[in-house]
This record gives C-alpha cells, sequence and structure tokens, in this order.
C-alpha cells in the first residue's frame, strides 16, 4: 500500500515527521483531507489542529497557527510558524491564557490572536484525550 | 622586597586576572557556538520547504506579484545591517559596518538612496556618532535571535518596500550578515532580500526539475496569488531569521577567536614579566650578597689593619 511521507516543520524545528496513512488539515475554505494518491495541492492554514494517522494507525494531533500545506508526490509537507504536539501544550497554561485575554474584553487584534492560539491548543489537547480514552 | 620586584608582582597579578577573565569568555563562546549552529540546522528543514513551495508556486502562479518584480528605476533601497549588541568580538561587528559602507557607496553609484535598519547595537553606536539617519533599530537579542526578532525587522521593511510614497517607500531591500561557513571561517555577506530573484533563491536540483518539468502542477487554496501574498513575506522573515542566527553563531566564533588570542597574549605577557622577575629577584640576591661580602671584607680588613 502506497503511504504519505509526512513532514510537520514550525520555523524552528521539525515537529514530527514520518510515515502516514491520512492527514486532516484546516484551510480557510474548510477542512482538508489527505490520503495517498492526492493531487498536488499548495494550499493556506488557518489556526487548527492537523489530525494524522500513522501507520500503525495511532494518531498525532498537532496544534498549528498559521501556516502552508504543500501535497505532491505522496509528500504532505506541513509548514507553520508555531507548530505544537499535543503532548507538548501546558493546558493549564493555555486556559490561563485563554481567561486572560477574553477576560478584559476582545479590543485588539492581537488579543484575538491570543485567544485564537489558546484555543487552538486547547482543542488539539481535547482532541487528543478523546482518542486515548477511546482507545 | 625592591621595588621593581614589587611592581613585576602586581603587574603579573593583574594579567593574570585579566588572562581567568578572557579564558571563562573564550570557553563561554566555544560552547554557545554549538548552541547557535544547532539553531542554524534547526531552521533549515523549513527554509528549504518555504523554498520549495515559492519557487512552485511562482512558476505556476502568476510571477507579476510587486514582491518578485523589479522596479526599473529604483530610487531607494533599504539595507538591513546585523550585527552584535556586545563587542569584545574581534572584526564581526566592523566587517559588516564596512561591507554596508561599500555597499552604500555602490548604491549610491546606481543613484539610489540607502535608507538604514540597523540590527544590534554596535551598528547602532557607529550610525549615532556619526549623526547619521537611520529608518529603525533594534537591539537586545542579537546573540540568541528569535523568530519573533526577525518578524518585527521584517514587517518594517516589508512596509517600506510595499509603501509606493516616494519619500517613505523603498524599491529594493538588502541585507548585510556575516556568513557561518564553520568553526574557523566566516564571511561577510550581502544578499538582495526584495525584489526576489526567484531564480537564485531557488536550489540547483529545483530548477532541474523546473527544466524537466519535473514540478507538479499545484492546485492552489484558496487562490494561486493568495498562496504567493503569503508565501512572500514568509520568506522574508525566514531569511533575516537565517541571517541572524547565522550572525549569531559568527559572533559567538569571532568572539571565541578574539578571546583565544587575548589568552594566549596573556601568557605571554605573564611568561615575560615573570622572566623580569626573576631577574629582578636575582639582581637583588646578588647585590645583598655582595654587600654583606664587602662589609665583611672591610670589617675583616679594618681588624687585621689595627
Amino acid at each position: 500500500m502506497t503511504e504519505l511521507t509526512v513532514s510537520v516543520v514550525a520555523v524552528d524545528r521539525n515537529v514530527w515527521s514520518g510515515p502516514a496513512k491520512a492527514l486532516v488539515a484546516k484551510t480557510p475554505e474548510g477542512e482538508i483531507g489527505i490520503l495517498a494518491g492526492h493531487e498536488p495541492v499548495l494550499s493556506l492554514l488557518v489556526n487548527g489542529v492537523v489530525r494524522i494517522t500513522a501507520v500503525d494507525g495511532s494518531k498525532v494531533f498537532v496544534a498549528v497557527h498559521g501556516g502552508f500545506l504543500a501535497v505532491d508526490d505522496n509528500k504532505v509537507r506541513v509548514l507553520a510558524e508555531v507548530a505544537e504536539l499535543a503532548g507538548d501544550i501546558d493546558v493549564l497554561r493555555a486556559q490561563r491564557a485563554l481567561e486572560n485575554a477574553s477576560a478584559s474584553g476582545v479590543d485588539s487584534a492581537e488579543k484575538l490572536a491570543a485567544i485564537h492560539r489558546a484555543e487552538t491548543r486547547l482543542q488539539t489537547t481535547t482532541a487528543a484525550t478523546a482518542v486515548t480514552l477511546h482507545s | 622586597m625592591g621595588a621593581q620586584l614589587r611592581v613585576y608582582r602586581r603587574r603579573i597579578k593583574s594579567v593574570k586576572a585579566t588572562k581567568k577573565i578572557t579564558k571563562a569568555m573564550e570557553l563561554i563562546a566555544s560552547s554557545r557556538i554549538v548552541k547557535a549552529q544547532q539553531r542554524v540546522d534547526a531552521s533549515l528543514p523549513y527554509t528549504q520547504e518555504l523554498l520549495r513551495a515559492i519557487s512552485s508556486a511562482v512558476s505556476n502562479g502568476s510571477s507579476s506579484h510587486p514582491l518578485v518584480t523589479p522596479n526599473d528605476s529604483p530610487k531607494r533601497a533599504a539595507v538591513i545591517l546585523i550585527t552584535a549588541d556586545r563587542g569584545l568580538a574581534g572584526a564581526y561587528s566592523s566587517a559588516v559596518i564596512k561591507e554596508g559602507e561599500a555597499l552604500n557607496a555602490l548604491l549610491l553609484e546606481r543613484g539610489i538612496t540607502p535608507t538604514h535598519y540597523l540590527v544590534g547595537r554596535k551598528s547602532l553606536a557607529y550610525y549615532k556618532f556619526r549623526e547619521r539617519a537611520i529608518v529603525k533599530s533594534w537591539t537586545g537579542f542579537t546573540d540568541q535571535p528569535t523568530y519573533e526578532n526577525a518578524k518585527e525587522v521584517g514587517e518594517a521593511v516589508l512596509e517600506a518596500f510595499l509603501n509606493d510614497s516616494e519619500s517613505v517607500g523603498v524599491d529594493e531591500i538588502h541585507i548585510v550578515y556575516t556568513h557561518f561557513l564553520n568553526m574557523a571561517v566566516q564571511e561577510v555577506r550581502v544578499r538582495q532580500l526584495l525584489p526576489i530573484d526567484v531564480v537564485e533563491a531557488t536550489p540547483a536540483q529545483e530548477i532541474e526539475q523546473l527544466k524537466g518539468g519535473g514540478l507538479p502542477l499545484y492546485d492552489f487554496e484558496p487562490s494561486a496569488e493568495a498562496v504567493l501574498d503569503a508565501l512572500l513575506p514568509r520568506y522574508v522573515e525566514n531569511i533575516i531569521y537565517t541571517s541572524m542566527l547565522l550572525g549569531a553563531a559568527s559572533e559567538h566564533a569571532a568572539r571565541r577567536r578574539a578571546m583565544k588570542s587575548a589568552s594566549d597574549n596573556a601568557e605571554e605577557l605573564i611568561k615575560d614579566l615573570s622572566r623580569r622577575a626573576n631577574q629582578a629577584r636575582q639582581a637583588e640576591i646578588t647585590q645583598e650578597i655582595s654587600e654583606i661580602v664587602g662589609g665583611a671584607d672591610a670589617l675583616s680588613s679594618a681588624s687585621s689593619g689595627s
């Protein structure tokens, strides 16, 4: 069976790379799912969770804050300014950040961005925990 | 103890103290080079993928984007200098500043007015002292730059580039930084950031692929223009980030080298001074002996004479 070669890279490091069966990411136009044999795509990504199904069936969740998705020849590359694996996210810190940012009212683009970032992080951990509970 | 000997000893003590400091700085710099190099390596995958994405976007999509179209009659250019915050790094900062001066002259010759964006306290001090106009400067992070720092610089120059007005906007952006080749060799490089020369920016193997028609035809989402719009600023930030990382690595390497020769010099000085101190000590002893002998001689000749 053909499989995807996935690499998730942030500006300052390689976040995750390896073979995978499928990948789901969030673009400005909605979610996009990639399986082996997908046509070449170059797409923008919005803040969201990238879900990767590894070859052994395990799932990997990555919080991605903006960036790009490039697919060609069964190679999938996710480029993000900031990307974090679900396991690396500090849930309490994200919750605190969310509370802090929303408490004083959303009055600037910066605050909105902070809220989005915290929300993305929390979504990622929630999705990851849900999967662990199921299995 | 003789006055001369005391002076020597005092100097030896002070040189030894200096040597301890330079030795410590040398060791710190050595360990930081490795870290800085790791940061450069860690940023490579992103840079490669970004370049790949850009070259395919440009070759597939529109190449009339303002960031890739050269201006026929450029009037003003932005020059970014990447220097250090702290001294004691040999010629690291001054080499960049000198190259910047050469670039200024070159630009003026072409009828372009250079405007300056400075990174690092050293270049800022140089320009301030000469009371030259600068557009913006950033300090305080040169030995450990983060992507946020690069982003700030990138935003400032992009804003100037996209500004059409004659007095504020620029038509070209150049960056002067020190390229870290290896522990022993670093060289100052000048690079044109914008307008992007896509062919030059593309790695050689990609060009082969393009020529062979091997690069896939991408589907763009939402559109080629939108993707390119978002990609190109990232490219600029990325180049600035990479230059800062390379600069930081070079800074540590330059500091290590400067501190190593300072320690070596101190060592040499200590050797020389202790030789002289020994000589002075010997001379003192000799003098004392001859005084005693002379005294005893005088006494014995006085007593035998009586």
